[in-house]
C-alpha cells in the first residue's frame, strides 16, 4: 500500500505544521486546504465584526443626547449604511458557513476536502476584494454611501455619495457567498464517506446544505439588482427611476427576493450549530432528527414566499399584502419544530452545562423573543403602526445578532480546542457570555419599547421623551461590548497560552471528534466507514481505518 | 452516492442532434411566422410555448438532461420553480395595484 | 459487521486508494450546472423586471418593438442554435476519438460567436445612430414605455453578449486543451462543462428573442 505509507506521512503532523510546498505567509495565501481557509476567513470576518461593532458604538453614543452628541447627521447616516453592510455582508451572511462550515462540513462527512479546494480560495479572495472595494468606497469619490443597507431606489441613484462602489462591492461578496454555496451543495452530494446516508448526516450538514440551496439560487437576483443601480448611475439607463417610468416598487420586491431568504442565509447555519452543542451537552441521541434535517429544508422553502412582508407600508396592492402576510406565518411552523425538539432534546439529558451550551439556550431564549416580535409584525395591522421604528431595530438586532450572532460565539467556544488545539480560561468564558446576555438584553429590549413609543429607526436626532430609554439602552450596550472584548480577549489568550486540548474534550460524537486537535492535514489515514447516526452516544457509529480493521480480522482468522 | 459511469457512456449519434437541430430551426421559422398573425392576448403565451419547447430540446438533447441521474433533473425542478414562485408572488402585486 | 465494511470499501476505489487527489466528473458537471442555475436566475431577475414593466406598460412596448428588426434577431437566433449544435457534436466527435474533427467544430463554434457579436454590434450602432441610447435625443422625447423597454434591451442583451463573450473565451481554452490532448476521449468533462455553458447562452436568446423582437 504505496498510498497508505505517504498518506501516514502527510498526517503525522497537524495541518498548521504541515511543510507544503509553500512556506510561511504563502503557505497560507496559496493553500487549498479547507482547514485553512476556514481559519483565513475567520480572522477576517473578526476583524470586520469588531469594526462594525465599533461602528455601532458610535451610534449609540450619538443617541446618548438629542441633537448633535460627537458627529454630524450625515456621517451618522454613512456610519448605519456601514454598520449594516459589513454586519450583513461581511459577517452575519458568511460567518458560520464560510469559518465553521469550510473548517467542519468535510471533517463531518468524512471526506479530505471539499469537492473544489481551488475554487474554495478563490472564494475567500472574492470575500477579501468585495472587504476592500466597500472599504475603499468609504474614502473615494462623494463619500461614504448613506442610503441604508438596503439602498432603495430612487435615493440611491441620486445620492451625491460613492453608492457605485460599496453596491459593486455587495455584488462581489455575493459572487464569493454563490462559489461557496455550490462548492459545499456538490460536496455533500459527492464526498459522504461510505455508509453516510442522507440521514446519517450531522445536522449541521444538512442546514448547510439547505443554505448553499438558498445562496446559489437567491443570491444572483441581488447580483442583477445591484448591478442595474451601478447601471443606472453610470449611463441614466431607464430602469428603476421613477422619471423615466421605472418603478421602484420592483427594485424593493427584487431586493427583497434575495434579502429575505437571505435571513435564512444567516441563521439556518446557526441552527445547525445549536443542533450540534445540544445533543453533544445533553449527552444523549437528538430527538426528532429527521424532522429537524427537514425543517432546515421547509425553512429554506418557504423563506422564498415571504420577502414580500418587508413592504407592507410601501404602496403593495392590498392582495400581496394579505398573502405575504399569511404566507410570513408558515415561517413559524418549521422553525417551531426545531426549538421544541432541541428543547426536548435537553429533557432528561444528563446536562452538562459548558459554554456553549451555556450561548446556546441564551440563544434559546433570545432568538424566542426574536422570533415572536416577528409574527407581530407579520400581522399586517401592527405592522402598520411599528414599522420602520426602533421595533424593527430591536427585533432583527434579536434574531439577527442574537440568533446569529449568539451562536457563532458558541460554535467559536465549542470548536477552538479542535481548531487550535488550545484550551480557554472557562471561568472568564461564562463571565463574558454572562455579561454578553444581559448587557444584550438590556440595548435591544429597550428599543422594543423606545419603537412602540413612536421613535423612528436611522434617525439622528429625536424628541426628550424618548432621552431615558436611549441612555438606558446605550448602558446596555456599553455592557454587551464589555462582554465581547472580554470574551475575544480570553480565546487570544488561550490561543497564546491556553494549555494543550485533548482530541474529545466535550464527549461529541460527530467525525470531527474522532481526530486529533488540531487535525492533520488530510483529516483521515483513511476514510472512514459509517454504521450509524450522527449523535448515537452508547456505541460506536464509525470504523475510523477501516482497512486495517479488515487487515487485523483477517490475521485474526488465519 | 459515488456511480461514475452509467451518465457519461451514453452517447448520441451526429444524425439525432442534426434531427434536434432541424426541429429548433423550424420552431423559429414558426414563431416567427407566428408573430405576424395577429392572436391578441395569446400572441405572447403561443411565442413563450415555443420558446420553451425549443429550450426543452436545447436541454433534452444538446445538454444531455434526458440521460443524466435523477438528480440533475430535480436539481433542474427545483431552479425552474424558485423562478416561477418569484414571478407569482411579484404579480399578486402588481395586477392588483 | 466487517461484512458491511468489506462491502463498503469495496464500493469506493476511489475515495480509499488513490489518497487526495482524484477526479470526479460527476461532481464537476454537478458544479457546473449549479453555476448555471446562478445564471440563469441572473438573468430571471431580468425577466422578471421585463414581466413586470410589459404588464404596467403593454403599449409603450408595442410602440418600441416596432424599432427593432426581427430579420437580423432571427438570423441570430439560427446563428446560435447552430453553435449549439456544432459543439454538441463537437463533444461527440471527441468521443468517438475524431480529435480532428472535433477542433474543426470548436472553431466553427467560435466563429458562430463572432458572427453573432457582429450582427450584435451593427444592430446597437444603428440604434444609437438612430439616437436611441439613454440620455439620446430620440430616447429623451419616447414615451415612459418605449424608454423601459430600451433600458431592458440594451442591459438584457448587453449581459448576454457579455456571457457570449465568456463563453467565447471558455470554449478558446478548452480547444487548446483539446489541441494539447489535455482533454481527450476518456477525460473531456471539461469540454462538456463549456459546452453546457454554451448552450445555456443559447437558451437565453431563445427567449430574449421572441420577448424583444416580436411584440405586435
Amino acid at each position: 500500500m504505496a498510498n497508505g505509507t505517504a498518506a501516514a506521512h502527510v498526517n503525522d503532523v497537524d495541518f498548521y505544521h504541515y511543510e507544503g510546498k509553500h512556506k510561511g505567509i504563502m503557505s497560507w495565501l496559496l493553500t487549498t486546504d479547507h482547514k485553512r481557509i476556514g481559519i483565513m476567513y475567520l480572522a477576517a470576518i473578526v476583524v470586520f465584526f469588531l469594526a462594525a461593532m465599533m461602528l455601532g458604538v458610535l451610534m449609540r453614543i450619538e443617541a446618548l443626547t438629542p441633537g448633535q452628541t460627537i458627529m454630524k447627521p450625515q456621517t451618522y447616516n454613512s456610519i448605519f449604511t456601514f454598520h449594516g453592510v459589513i454586519m450583513i455582508f461581511l459577517f452575519i451572511i458568511p460567518a458560520v458557513p464560510a469559518v465553521f462550515g469550510n473548517f467542519f462540513l468535510p471533517i463531518q462527512l468524512g471526506a479530505k476536502d471539499v469537492s473544489f479546494p481551488r475554487l474554495n480560495l478563490f472564494s475567500w479572495y472574492l470575500y477579501m476584494a468585495g472587504g476592500l472595494i466597500a472599504l475603499l468606497s468609504l474614502f473615494t469619490g462623494g463619500g461614504a454611501a448613506d442610503t441604508g443597507w438596503t439602498f432603495y431606489v430612487p435615493y440611491s441613484i441620486r445620492s451625491s455619495a460613492n453608492v457605485s462602489l460599496s453596491v459593486f462591492g455587495a455584488f462581489v461578496l455575493g459572487f464569493s457567498s454563490i462559489v461557496t454555496g455550490l462548492n459545499f451543495i456538490t460536496t455533500i452530494h459527492r464526498m459522504r464517506a461510505p455508509g453516510m446516508s442522507w440521514f446519517r448526516m450531522p445536522l449541521f450538514a444538512w442546514a448547510l446544505y439547505a443554505t448553499s440551496w438558498i445562496q446559489v439560487l437567491a443570491t444572483p437576483v441581488i447580483g442583477i439588482t445591484l448591478f442595474l443601480i451601478v447601471l443606472e448611475r453610470a449611463f441614466g439607463i431607464g430602469v428603476f427611476d421613477p422619471a423615466l417610468g421605472g418603478d421602484p416598487l420592483l427594485y424593493q420586491h427584487m431586493f427583497w427576493i434575495y434579502s429575505h431568504p437571505a435571513v435564512y442565509i444567516m441563521i439556518l447555519p446557526a441552527m445547525g450549530v445549536v443542533s450540534e452543542i445540544i445533543p453533544t451537552f445533553a449527552k444523549k441521541d437528538i430527538f426528532g432528527y429527521k424532522q429537524i434535517a427537514l425543517s432546515s429544508l421547509a425553512i429554506a422553502l418557504i423563506g422564498y414566499l415571504v420577502w414580500g412582508h418587508h413592504m407592507f407600508t410601501s404602496g403593495m396592492s392590498d392582495t400581496s399584502r394579505v398573502v405575504f402576510s399569511l404566507l410570513t406565518f408558515l415561517v413559524a411552523i418549521p422553525t417551531g419544530v426545531k426549538v421544541f425538539n432541541w428543547v426536548a432534546t435537553l429533557y432528561k439529558g444528563s446536562i452538562e452545562i459548558k459554554v456553549p451550551l451555556l450561548f446556546v439556550m441564551a440563544f434559546i431564549f433570545i432568538f424566542s423573543i426574536g422570533g415572536l416580535t416577528g409574527l407581530v409584525q407579520g400581522a399586517l395591522a401592527t405592522d402598520i403602526h411599528l414599522t420602520d421604528t426602533y421595533f424593527i431595530v430591536g427585533h432583527f438586532h434579536y434574531v439577527m445578532f442574537g440568533g446569529m450572532g449568539t451562536i457563532f460565539f458558541a460554535a467559536l467556544h465549542y470548536w477552538f480546542p479542535k481548531m487550535f488545539g488550545k484550551t480557554y480560561n472557562e471561568k472568564v468564558a461564562i463571565i463574558s457570555a454572562t455579561l454578553f446576555v444581559i448587557g444584550f438584553n438590556m440595548f435591544y429590549f429597550t428599543m422594543f419599547i423606545l419603537g412602540y413609543l413612536g421613535m423612528p429607526r436611522r434617525y439622528y436626532d429625536y424628541l426628550p421623551q424618548y432621552q431615558g430609554l436611549h441612555v438606558f439602552s446605550s448602558i446596555g450596550a456599553f455592557i454587551m461590548v464589555t462582554g465581547i472584548v472580554l470574551m475575544f480577549g480570553n480565546l487570544l489568550r488561550g490561543l497564546i497560552k491556553g494549555e494543550k486540548a485533548t482530541a474529545n474534550p466535550w464527549g461529541g460524537t460527530t467525525l470531527e471528534w474522532r481526530i486529533a486537535s488540531p487535525p492533520p492535514l488530510e483529516n483521515f489515514d483513511e476514510i472512514p466507514v459509517v454504521t450509524g447516526g450522527p449523535y448515537v452516544h452508547d456505541r460506536e457509529t464509525y470504523i475510523m481505518n477501516p482497512i486495517k480493521v479488515i487487515h487485523k480480522e483477517e490475521e485474526a482468522v488465519h | 452516492m459515488s456511480n461514475n459511469t452509467s451518465s457519461e457512456t451514453h452517447h448520441m449519434s451526429y444524425g439525432t442532434y442534426i434531427m434536434v437541430w432541424l426541429g429548433l430551426v423550424a420552431l423559429t421559422a414558426i414563431t416567427v411566422s407566428v408573430a405576424g398573425l395577429n392572436f391578441g392576448s395569446i400572441t405572447l403565451t403561443v411565442a413563450l410555448l415555443i420558446a420553451t419547447a425549443k429550450t426543452f430540446l436545447v436541454m433534452n438533447y444538446f445538454m444531455h438532461v434526458k440521460f443524466e441521474h435523477t438528480v440533475f433533473k430535480i436539481f433542474i425542478a427545483v431552479c425552474i420553480i424558485t423562478f416561477i414562485i418569484m414571478i407569482t408572488l411579484t404579480f399578486f402585486d402588481l395586477s392588483f395595484r | 459487521m466487517s461484512d458491511e465494511v468489506i462491502e463498503s470499501v469495496a464500493l469506493h476505489p476511489t475515495s480509499h486508494a488513490t489518497g487526495h487527489v482524484h477526479r470526479d466528473d460527476e461532481a464537476s458537471k454537478m458544479g457546473m450546472w449549479l453555476f448555471l442555475f446562478t445564471e440563469l436566475l441572473l438573468f430571471g431577475g431580468m425577466f422578471l423586471l421585463y414581466a413586470g414593466y410589459r404588464f404596467l406598460y403593454p403599449d409603450g412596448f408595442k410602440a418600441a418593438a416596432l424599432e427593432m428588426n426581427s430579420f437580423i434577431g432571427a438570423v441570430n437566433t439560427i446563428i446560435l442554435l447552430t453553435s449549439s449544435l456544432s459543439i454538441a457534436l463537437s463533444i461527440a466527435a471527441l468521443q468517438k476519438e475524431q480529435k480532428k474533427l472535433s477542433i474543426a467544430l470548436l472553431v466553427f463554434t467560435l466563429f458562430c460567436g463572432l458572427a453573432f457579436l457582429v450582427n450584435k454590434y451593427f444592430e446597437w450602432s444603428h440604434e444609437i445612430h438612430n439616437g436611441i441610447y439613454p440620455k439620446g435625443p430620440a430616447l429623451e422625447n419616447m414615451s415612459e414605455g418605449e424608454i423601459l423597454y430600451f433600458g431592458l434591451y440594451y442591459t438584457m442583451t448587453g449581459l448576454h453578449g457579455l456571457h457570449v463573450i465568456v463563453g467565447m473565451i471558455f470554449i478558446g481554452v478548452v480547444l487548446a486543451f483539446v489541441v494539447k490532448n489535455k482533454i481527450s476521449s476518456t477525460n473531456y468533462t471539461r469540454l462538456e462543462n463549456a459546452g453546457l455553458y454554451w448552450h445555456l447562452v443559447d437558451i437565453i436568446w431563445i427567449f430574449l428573442f421572441p420577448l424583444f423582437y416580436l411584440i405586435h
